[in-house]
């Protein structure tokens, strides 16, 4: 075990190979409380592959990810959700059979047991939430809608609500904006603003101009490796970042 | 009209057609044959929960069906294996098929099915028991789709050859035959075989009614959202191997209470209802009704049956040919069965002056309405 941390989430010296080819290679990665970090980088860099190993999808080789300084390597992906971290997939992951309420309500942290879902109640509590966060996620309109008949953007948005509801305190959006048009974009990027007040977030993006636009911190990966890092300001005027990636 | 409505419309038309309609105008023959193919409806329900709903598709459901029926008849075997009724054999006591297998001693997992408390928990215990242990050990391995399906099929195969080469202690390819009395009443009898035709029906009922609330609850639509973005459920951090491991002991449940039923009403119990043709043939009748309808698939489990029997009387040997391409019609054209049909095509035409009607006045049973998904 290495050292102990103060950081919400510390990844050190993490890696991973699939068929030996090294994914992630001898990376370290700290996100601090409140923060909201961009992570860029050319295809193939692993940045998707990072998400997934904090999540739990992927088992790590090596190295250890501590959130709140605790090992969260080798747990459940059900019981990392537990602990406090959410994750948005690159393509809208929603349930399309159930309404816009129906994906929020089964969202809510609660009942997740055999029993708990059997004996469910839609309490007002319960009902008060799901329109909460549907005013959030523009989406007000829409809940008795079935998922599947949303346009793309609002159903990226919907995603992003089902993990408001959970309330995490790490929020991980993998290419959140991928798909929409310019006004969807603006505002996701207000939504981004809103929703980072209590928590911190990892996003993984290409477009610059929406990067610059929400970004903390700046994390550029390379071949599974952190290149640079820090403002957006400085990571673009890297002459190593210029070359793998952003001078192209 | 809403569809929780059009549902609960649905059971109520099986409810009369099963309770009143069939029994006025059928002899005690054709009603007892309507008796069997209702205990595979419990398990087209099971199927409905499992395949429908959570998208597991399990080939296997014939094993769970015949377990509930040997359980069942274990114990109506035992009763009817006295000493008194079997004094010629060379050891009298034990059923038949066991003294000709040269065993002399009952053996030992026979002998709690000599209590029929024990006999009607085994019924649902031992199925749901099997299913938990194989659940836990697939679904917890994340192993699905077609694996699972292939899996299931093979281990009701497995059943089948191990009942076949067990003779001495199943009965092997003749199956538990010659069953008598339940605690002394003679269940071979007509007024015996109208007796039973109501329990089933109730039953069947109850059955329906606990799929409904299952499927009505947020359990239900964890179900569906499994089926959709499996990923997703797990990730709102649900332990989504709990839920597949629940809904598939419920349908083994529900088909073990279905074999009991079996049992009883036909008199005997054997591997043929064990195997991979039953099984598949479950997951048709569940298909042709529609999987995800309870309703429909308690209606395409009774039409496909009495389709079958009226026609092996006529052509025998067409029958199989038959089956298979009302299979391909079902994935072809109507991929929600009748139920799709009915919700689809029917009852959209259907005049909207008296809303409450829709969907009564069809006496035929692949008519009933059926239920949203």
């Amino acid at each position: 075990m290495s050292s102990n941390t103060d950081f919400l989430l510390a990844l050190e010296s993490v890696g991973v190979s699939f068929d030996g080819f090294k994914a992630v290679n001898d990376l370290n990665l700290y996100i601090d409380y409140g923060e909201l970090r961009v992570i860029i980088g050319p295809n193939g860099a692993g940045k998707t592959t990072v998400l997934d190993l904090i999540c739990g999808r992927t088992r790590v080789s090596e190295g250890s990810i501590r959130f709140k300084n605790q090992e969260i390597t080798g747990c459940k992906e059900q019981e990392i959700v537990r602990r406090g971290i959410g994750r948005k997939f690159q393509t809208p992951t929603i349930y399309e059979d159930l309404t816009v309420f129906e994906n929020l309500e089964l969202s809510v942290p609660r009942g997740r047991n055999v029993a708990g879902a059997l004996f469910w109640k839609r309490t007002d509590e319960i009902i008060a939430r799901v329109r909460e966060i549907a005013a959030t996620i523009y989406l007000q309109e829409q809940l008795d809608r079935p998922a599947d008949t949303l346009s793309h953007g609002q159903k990226q948005w919907l995603e992003i609500g089902m993990l408001l509801i959970q309330d995490p305190e790490l929020l991980m959006l993998d290419e959140p904006v991928a798909g929409m048009s310019v006004s969807e974009r603006t505002k996701t990027a207000d939504l981004l603003k809103e929703i980072i007040k209590n928590r911190s977030v990892i996003v993984i993006e290409h477009d610059m101009k929406f990067v610059e636009s929400i970004a903390h911190r700046v994390t550029v990966l390379h071949q599974g490796k952190v290149l640079a890092e820090g403002d957006m300001q400085s990571v673009q005027n890297n002459p190593k970042v210029k070359e793998v990636y952003l001078g192209h | 009209m809403d569809t929780r409505r059009l549902e609960l419309i649905g059971i109520a038309v099986i409810a009369v057609l099963i309770l009143v309609l069939l029994p006025l105008v059928l002899d005690i023959f054709r009603l007892n044959l309507v008796g069997k193919y209702l205990t595979y409806a419990f398990v087209a329900i099971g199927l409905v929960l499992c395949w429908g709903q959570t998208g597991i598709l399990s080939l296997g459901q014939g094993l769970f069906f015949g377990l509930g029926g040997y359980c069942m008849a274990a114990f109506l075997k035992l009763e009817a294996s006295s000493v008194a009724n079997t004094k010629i054999q060379s050891t009298p006591g034990i059923p038949d098929f066991m003294d000709w297998n040269q065993l002399t001693a009952l053996p030992f997992f026979w002998v709690p099915f000599k209590s029929l408390p024990f006999a009607l928990v085994a019924v649902i215990a031992v199925p749901t028991l099997l299913a938990f242990i194989l659940g836990a050990a697939l679904f917890k391995r994340r192993v699905g789709g077609v694996y699972f399906a292939i899996i299931t099929q093979a281990l009701a195969l497995v059943m089948t050859i191990l009942i076949v080469g067990q003779q001495g202690y199943t009965g092997g390819i003749n199956g538990i035959t010659d069953l008598r009395t339940l605690l002394g009443w003679d269940i071979r009898t007509d007024s015996a075989k109208y007796i039973l035709y109501f329990v089933c029906c109730v039953l069947l009922l109850g059955t329906m009614f606990m799929a409904r609330f299952v499927l009505a609850s947020k359990l239900g639509r964890i179900l569906v959202a499994t089926r959709d973005k499996e990923d997703r459920v797990r990730f709102s951090g649900y332990d989504v191997a709990n839920y597949k491991i629940f809904v598939f002991c419920l349908a083994s449940a529900m088909a073990g209470v279905g074999g009991a039923m079996f049992t009883l009403q036909v008199g005997f119990m054997s591997p043929s209802f064990v195997g991979i043709v039953p099984s598949i043939d479950m997951v048709i009748f569940c298909a042709v009704g529609g999987r995800n309808s309870i309703v429909g698939a308690v209606a395409g489990t009774l039409l496909v049956n009495w389709a079958k029997t009226m026609f092996s009387e006529a052509f025998p040997e067409l029958w199989l040919f038959a089956m298979g391409g009302l299979f391909i019609a079902v994935v072809v054209a109507f991929p929600r069965g009748l139920a799709g049909i009915m919700t689809d095509q029917i009852i959209p035409r259907l005049p909207t002056k008296f809303p409450t009607w829709k969907g009564f006045g069809r006496g035929q049973p692949g008519a009933a309405p059926a239920p949203a998904e």
